[in-house]
């Protein structure tokens, strides 16, 4: 499903560039379930931005399901973007002055889908989060963790090929971390590509396979011995 | 571009921010509503110099005469010209196809005229049937000169309503006696000229009469015409012009009056000096769409501002939208129809706010050279038509900048 060979990726900071990916070599399978870890400044969340097509490498290569993401223009990103990936960050990121329906079904509204059937599709991932009854909240009326849950629901809805979660946890207290997982682990059993990056042991081992980052190299790959985040709940 | 969906997004972020809006709106509003006042007023000022002009056939062309200042074939300069009836009968049959109405002008100034014991100083003038027509006069009562008062030399005259007021009061004048310079006149008519009061002082007498009784042999003081009715504004300056060219040139040689003497044979046209007034106010009409465009320049600018402000505002916001696969081509519509659609009603109510203004106020405005200040449609569809420009104008950068925003940057931008 991801395929990346030798990607290299500086900033620019000033008069000196900062080398932050310095060759990485990686792939994802589809179904696989995949936490990067690493501290703060080793690339992984660089790396997340290259995988979601938010930002392009200097060197190297990325496949993302058989196709080449290289120099793309922005129409051609925007349209990737939305046909091949979900986003979940750190900060939720809902438009504000919109419903949790409204923003589920934006993603479908960039498709092109016509109203009536956005709605429906929307409120059936709704309801598969568990929010159906909260469809007419604003998100300023929701706790964290139901906000996530919206955004969970609003990266399935334009079903993409693979679910990128940049520390998904990240502003929630454990309980509703685990929740969030528990449903993230569900997306998975349907048979959806998850990429997570994670700075959080715990979470790191509800997934089938954790690469380690340091200074813009994987130092580690393993595989996991999955933990059901239902078991903590 | 008409998708309800858009819409609703413009109503959601709208009704988000409704200060901003209408205070965004407001400078539109007050641009639009400058420049319809400002058309109106110009269109007033049309209307009342037209008004002004009909105090007289507009289409009138005098002939006056002077001292010559330029000797020819033999004759010195500073000789006095006098016209005289031969002339007025030598043009009126040589220019007749041009000529629509004719009349020839004996008068005098400061003549004491009085009816029993009331007197007063006026002008009076002999004059032909058809002066009435080149004045423009109306008659209240009675009758204007007509062809066998001129033929018979009676003695009647034809009073403007000033005169009638002053010396009659409120009794009716018809029948009785005036004196002017001690000869009587019996009143056979009150008459009312458009161009006010001044004109009203006169007292018309039969050319014959007037020439007869007030020792003026066969002389002329003014020969006036009026030109046949044209089909357009410009074909009839352009026979006013053809006529007083002719009149000029046929009077200067009879007189033996050099081509080139400016003050022995002098022909007045009206329509010159229409045209003269009417170029002038297209230039004023000019000038105030130009200052009129300026205000919703201002106003329009004041848009783009605020729409600067809305997309460094929903930085974030759009970053998500565009991480969530919306194209820049989205991003730019989305703003360019906010800014259109708040400068369109904005600017609509400033139309309509105008127009309300110039329906209502107009009316009551009183003056010479003012009068029904309005806007046509034609006015109102072309300020439509400039405010969807400027709103797309005041939409487009900040649409452009919105475009150009990196979802990544966006998206750290806490």
């Amino acid at each position: 499903m991801i395929e990346i060979k030798d990607l290299h990726k500086s900033y620019k900071m000033g008069s000196n560039s900062l080398h932050v990916l310095k060759g990485i070599n990686f792939s994802v399978k589809e179904g696989d379930f995949v936490s990067i870890m690493g501290s703060s400044g080793s690339g992984k969340s660089t790396l997340l931005n290259i995988l979601g097509i938010l930002d392009e490498a200097d060197k190297g290569e990325y496949w993302l399901d058989g196709v080449l993401i290289k120099n793309l223009n922005e129409k051609v990103a925007a349209r990737y973007r939305n046909k091949f990936l979900g986003f979940i960050f750190q900060s939720f990121n809902l438009i504000n002055y919109k419903t949790a329906l409204e923003n589920v079904s934006l993603p479908l509204y960039y498709q092109g889908v016509k109203s009536k059937e956005r709605t429906e599709k929307a409120m059936h991932y709704l309801d598969k989060v568990g929010l159906a009854s909260w469809s007419h909240h604003t998100p300023n009326e929701l706790s964290g963790g139901q906000k996530q849950r919206v955004a969970i629901a609003r990266a399935l809805a334009s079903d993409p090929k693979v679910l990128l979660a940049d520390e998904p946890t990240g502003a929630l207290d454990s309980k509703t971390s685990y929740e969030v997982m528990e449903i993230i682990q569900n997306i998975n059993d349907e048979g959806k590509t998850i990429i997570v990056v994670t700075h959080e042991h715990d979470i790191a081992q509800m997934t089938k396979r954790i690469v380690h980052l340091k200074d813009g190299l994987v130092t580690d790959d393993t595989a996991v011995n999955q933990i059901r985040a239902s078991a903590y709940v | 571009m008409f998708s309800l969906d858009r819409w609703q997004e413009i109503f959601q972020t709208l009704s988000k921010n409704k200060l901003r809006a209408f205070l965004t709106g407001l400078s539109v509003s007050s641009g639009i509503f400058i420049l319809v006042i400002l058309l109106g007023v110009s269109r007033g000022m049309q209307n009342g110099i037209e008004k002004e002009f009909q105090q007289d056939a507009v289409t009138e062309v005098e002939v006056w005469t002077g001292t010559t200042t330029v000797g020819y074939k033999g004759m010195n300069p500073g000789r006095r010209v006098q016209l005289e009836n031969e002339d007025f009968e030598y043009t009126t049959q040589k220019f007749g196809d041009q000529i629509d109405s004719k009349s020839g002008y004996f008068g005098r100034w400061g003549a004491i005229i009085n009816y029993k014991k009331e007197n007063g100083s006026y002008e009076f003038a002999g004059v032909h049937p058809d002066f009435q027509k080149v004045e423009n006069a109306t008659i209240i009562s009675g009758r204007f000169i007509n062809a066998s008062d001129i033929e018979g030399n009676d003695k009647v005259a034809v009073i403007g309503n000033r005169v009638k007021l002053d010396l009659f009061k409120d009794k009716d004048p018809i029948g009785e006696y005036i004196n002017i310079s001690k000869v009587p006149f019996k009143v056979v008519g009150v008459y009312t000229d458009p161009g006010g009061e001044r004109e009203e002082t006169r007292v018309y007498l039969p050319l014959t009469t007037a020439q007869r009784v007030f020792n003026g042999k066969n002389q002329l003081r003014m020969l006036s015409f009026t030109i046949k009715p044209a089909a357009t504004f410009d074909e009839a300056v352009q026979n006013a012009a053809f006529l007083s060219d002719g009149l000029e040139k046929s009077l200067k040689q009879r007189h033996l009056v050099s081509p080139d003497d400016t003050s022995g044979i002098r022909v007045f046209d009206t329509l010159e000096e229409a045209k003269r007034i009417y170029d002038l106010l297209s230039y004023i009409d000019l000038f105030f769409w130009i200052v009129g465009i300026c205000t919703i320049i201002a106003g329009v600018v004041g848009v783009g501002n605020i729409m600067l402000i809305v997309v460094k505002e929903r930085t974030k916001e759009i970053g998500i939208r565009k991480a969530i696969g919306a194209q820049p081509m989205s991003i730019i519509g989305m703003i360019l129809q906010e800014a259109v659609f708040v400068t369109f009603v904005a600017g609509f109510f400033g139309l309509f706010g105008g127009l309300l203004l110039l329906e209502v106020v107009g009316p009551q405005i009183q003056s010479d050279f003012f009068a029904n200040p309005e806007v046509d449609m034609n006015v109102a569809l072309s300020t439509i038509v400039i405010l969807i420009i400027a709103g797309a104008l005041a939409g487009f950068f900040p649409a452009y900048r919105a475009a150009k925003i990196k979802p990544i940057i966006a998206l750290r931008d806490e």
